[in-house]
């Protein structure tokens, strides 16, 4: 088991380094550094200019050694800037010398660089934004789970009955509209004062003015609340959802076929029993790795959602910094993003092996 | 002119009927609800003195019946709703509803006519015939079909052009006619206009062809490639194995919307990354072709030879087309080796951008499927009779593994488009599609949404429209499986 795991852990080190090379060259490319120039000094700058300016800020090296610094296993640069007999250095604040400067600065050390953009430290800006979208994603799981599973369970406790087939279309159903859709159509139906049932209640006397729901979530990140995080939540956890319903509603069904299930039955353990002793666990074995894998998804989601409800989590900056060419938060983002798809996928490997008694891992 | 009513004179007739059978249906659900939680059990047979069967029926039977009666009426006032429109063809009596129906009349042709010509020669049909025993089936197929259908007369539904403005009806509600319409042009906007005075419905059965020109091919070609790697992967095994697995699992590791923001960005086009991409993934089908009739035919050389060569001579021709435009002044050097006078075709930059994303996102799912079922099949008796004859190792992958996996492989490509056409919402919503003014549907619903709680009409129709093709192919693909399970 500990070699199984020590091997996964060096397979997943092994992907988060190609993977965060991949987004370092693609970030990095030619005119990827070219725009960077223009925007950080002058429009209109001649390609030998946007080259010495490259030069002077450290985009000049060679992209492998770059990359080193950026992960911090190789020492940042420094020059002597010739004009202002000033050193400056990735590693260097104003007025530092390369003595009083640690050598190495880079994700390895916990410095994630400066974001061009906002002109605020990388981690600083992140750390906000993840916590945001930490909520988001708990209060998510935390409509997801329970509701999938249950939908799961009634669905495929009686194979081929009325349940059944009701809560499988639903299923299906949800994992046929995607965010930008439902988002779309909650908010139409429930945060609109022009259409949907709001007016109506309105009418009715049972809300005094205003929506049912708000359909943007800014007010959220000061204080998440029923009224303002209610859309938000409920958009990603209804695509989310369907696809756990339906793998625990299979596992729930070949559970339920089982010979031990048939020997309860005789022995007479009543219906309620067979299901919640004897077959639940058993059938909860799948959906546990479906759980963990739903993260990546979840964060396509967090990002659409985030976008739809004006919400400035993760997703948002993700969106903002890939569209303004903000290079080190979009690395940054990339580097958050791959850990936890990677750490989930870990999660999910050794769970399975833990939970599943049949899989031994000598 | 007045605005329509959604339903015109036919609503007079037809909106009490749907009305009271909606009401109808959510009584008795609820009242089916408040008695199977009491207690109350659906009737049961009974065995009578004189050996007959009678079925005794409880109040929970009556709440089912009239629930399934509602349905029904409600369904058939459906129906009723589009032969109305039809027949009136004055879009002024017919409403809203009806005009759109009026002007869908070419895909209820289409969809009557597929589904008699099915349904009579159903049993000689394969599997797609028993598609039609399968209820949910036959509906996501017919959902499936009424896109490909629009898709296809789109010139003719369509009433107005995508991109055609009218300043005057900015933001106009559904119905609003125009207001001073040239002869022969449709009077109105049936579902409203958009932000820039566009018809939504035009734009949505746009958006139809729009979608259904990209997610199938690029489904198809994820496809080609996944196979092309996955095969052989799981029949050698070893490193191979190893070494594509692990590639694979980079580019699933990777989230879908970083991956696009990656590949999609101007600068990384700008880099010529995605031709790059292209050059590589176009590649595969050419390969997979190749492969297929060379296992296939070895024994014939000369047969092989013509075979092989026209596989080559027309793929590699389309391939050198797609890739190369020796036109654009933009592209780097290797794209533009490629004579104009023999480039058949040019794809617009954008086009071949979001096709070959969405085709990279989706192949190494395909690879980890393919590999799946191929190491579940290459231990079957007719694979090892196979390497007993002496069969090659490509003809037993191509010829017998392969035509033995494609009941799931079916299955997983209808639920496949489906998840393209999401993604391709995904990339428009983004606003990276394939340009600002596109109709597809992503696109329509990103530019919807600013005005979402003010004017909710030009969002919906293209959300709903997405919603519902999406839907009819996961219904395919689950009624293919259910009736592919049952052989």
């Amino acid at each position: 088991m500990a070699f199984f795991i020590l091997r996964r852990f060096g397979v997943m080190i092994l992907t988060a380094l190609c993977l965060t090379f991949v987004v370092f060259f693609l970030t990095n490319l030619a005119p990827n550094l070219e725009k960077l120039a223009k925007t950080q000094g002058n429009a209109r700058m001649s390609d030998a200019e946007v080259v010495s300016w490259l030069d002077r800020n450290g985009y000049g090296g060679p992209l492998i050694m770059r990359y080193g610094e950026w992960l911090g296993v190789v020492p940042g640069w420094v020059r002597l800037d010739a004009p202002t007999g000033q050193w400056r250095g990735r590693c260097l604040g104003p007025g530092d010398t390369p003595e009083t400067a640690p050598r190495f600065c880079g994700l390895l050390q916990g410095d994630l660089g400066h974001s061009t953009v906002s002109d605020d430290e990388v981690s600083n800006i992140i750390g906000g934004r993840l916590a945001l979208t930490g909520v988001l994603m708990f209060w998510a799981f935390a409509v997801i789970v329970p509701s999938a599973l249950l939908v799961g369970v009634l669905a495929g406790m009686r194979e081929g009955s009325r349940t059944d087939r009701v809560l499988s279309t639903f299923s299906i159903g949800t994992t046929a509209t995607p965010e930008y859709v439902s988002g779309v159509i909650f908010i139409v139906l429930l945060a609109s004062s022009q259409t949907g049932i709001s007016p109506l209640l309105v009418q009715w006397g049972w809300l005094d003015g205003g929506t049912l729901f708000l359909g943007s979530a800014r007010s959220a990140m000061d204080g998440a609340n029923f009224w303002n995080f209610t859309l938000p939540v409920m958009t990603i956890a209804f695509y989310g959802m369907g696809y756990i319903a339906r793998m625990t509603r299979a596992s729930m069904a070949e559970v339920m076929t089982a010979q031990y299930i048939r020997t309860a039955r005789l022995k007479g353990v009543s219906f309620r029993n067979i299901v919640l002793k004897h077959a639940l666990r058993n059938a909860l074995i799948a959906p546990f790795t479906v759980i963990m894998l739903q993260f990546p998804w979840l964060l396509t989601g967090v990002v659409i959602v985030e976008t739809l409800f004006n919400y400035n989590g993760f997703g948002w900056t993700l969106v903002q910094a890939a569209s303004n060419n903000d290079i080190e938060l979009l690395l940054a983002c990339s580097v958050v993003a791959v850990f936890v798809v990677l750490v989930t996928q870990l999660i999910s490997d050794i769970g399975y092996v833990y939970l599943n008694p049949r899989i031994r891992i000598s | 002119m007045e605005p329509l009513s959604w339903s015109g004179d036919i609503g007079v007739f037809l909106n009490p009927i749907i009305i009271g059978a909606t009401v109808v249906f959510a009584a008795a659900f609820l009242l089916n609800l408040v008695l199977t939680l009491a207690g109350q059990r659906a009737g049961e047979m009974v065995i009578n003195a004189d050996h007959s069967l009678s079925l005794q029926r409880g109040p929970v039977d009556y709440a089912l019946l009239a629930m399934r009666y509602a349905v029904l009426v409600f369904l058939l006032t459906c129906v009723g709703y589009v032969i109305a429109g039809m027949v009136v063809a004055d879009p002024q009596r017919a409403g809203i509803i009806g005009a759109m129906a009026a002007q869908l009349t070419p895909v209820w042709i289409g969809l009557v006519v597929l589904f008699a010509v099915s349904i009579s020669f159903k049993r000689r049909l394969g599997l797609y015939g028993k598609l039609f025993d399968s209820p949910i089936g036959m509906t996501g197929f017919g959902l499936v079909m009424f896109w490909i259908f629009t898709a296809i007369f789109v010139q003719s539904i369509a009433p107005h052009g995508p991109i055609d403005v009218i300043s005057q009806m900015r933001n106009e509600l559904p119905g609003t006619p125009l207001p001073s319409p040239a002869e022969g042009q449709f009077q109105w906007y049936l579902l409203g206009g958009d932000n820039l005075g566009r018809c939504v419905f035009s734009r949505m059965v746009f958006g139809a062809f729009e979608v259904l020109k990209i997610a199938p091919l690029a489904t198809l070609f994820a496809f080609m490639v996944g196979i092309t790697l996955g095969v052989p992967a799981a029949y050698f095994g070893g490193k191979l194995d190893i070494g594509v697995t692990f590639v694979a699992n980079l580019v699933l590791a990777f989230p879908v919307i970083l991956l696009f923001y990656l590949l999609v960005a101007p600068e990384i086009v700008a880099a010529g990354i995605p031709n790059y991409l292209s050059m590589i993934l176009f590649l595969f089908p050419i390969l997979f072709l190749v492969i297929l009739f060379n296992a296939r035919y070895r024994t014939q050389p000369g047969l092989r030879n013509v075979i092989v060569a026209i596989c080559i001579g027309v793929g590699g021709m389309a391939y050198l087309s797609l890739i190369s435009n020796a036109s654009d002044p933009d592209l780097p050097m290797l794209f533009r080796l490629w004579p104009e006078a023999l480039d058949l075709f040019d794809v617009p930059g954008n086009l071949l951008i979001v096709f070959v994303s969405v085709v990279f996102v989706n192949s190494p799912t395909v690879f980890r499927i393919v590999r799946g079922i191929v190491l579940d099949i290459k231990t079957r008796d007719y694979v090892a009779a196979a390497q007993t004859r002496g069969e090659g190792p490509w003809y037993i992958m191509l010829w017998e593994i392969l035509p033995n996996a494609r009941g799931p492989l079916i299955v997983d490509f209808c639920l496949r488009i489906g998840y393209t056409t999401i993604l391709l919402g995904t990339l428009g919503f983004f606003g990276l599609g394939v340009s600002p003014e596109s109709p597809d549907w992503g696109s329509t619903i990103n530019e919807g949404r600013r005005l979402l709680t003010i004017y909710p009409h030009p969002a919906l129709p293209p959300a709903l429209a997405l919603m519902s093709l999406v839907l009819g192919l996961n219904l395919l693909a689950d009624g293919l499986r259910e009736e592919s399970l049952k052989d």
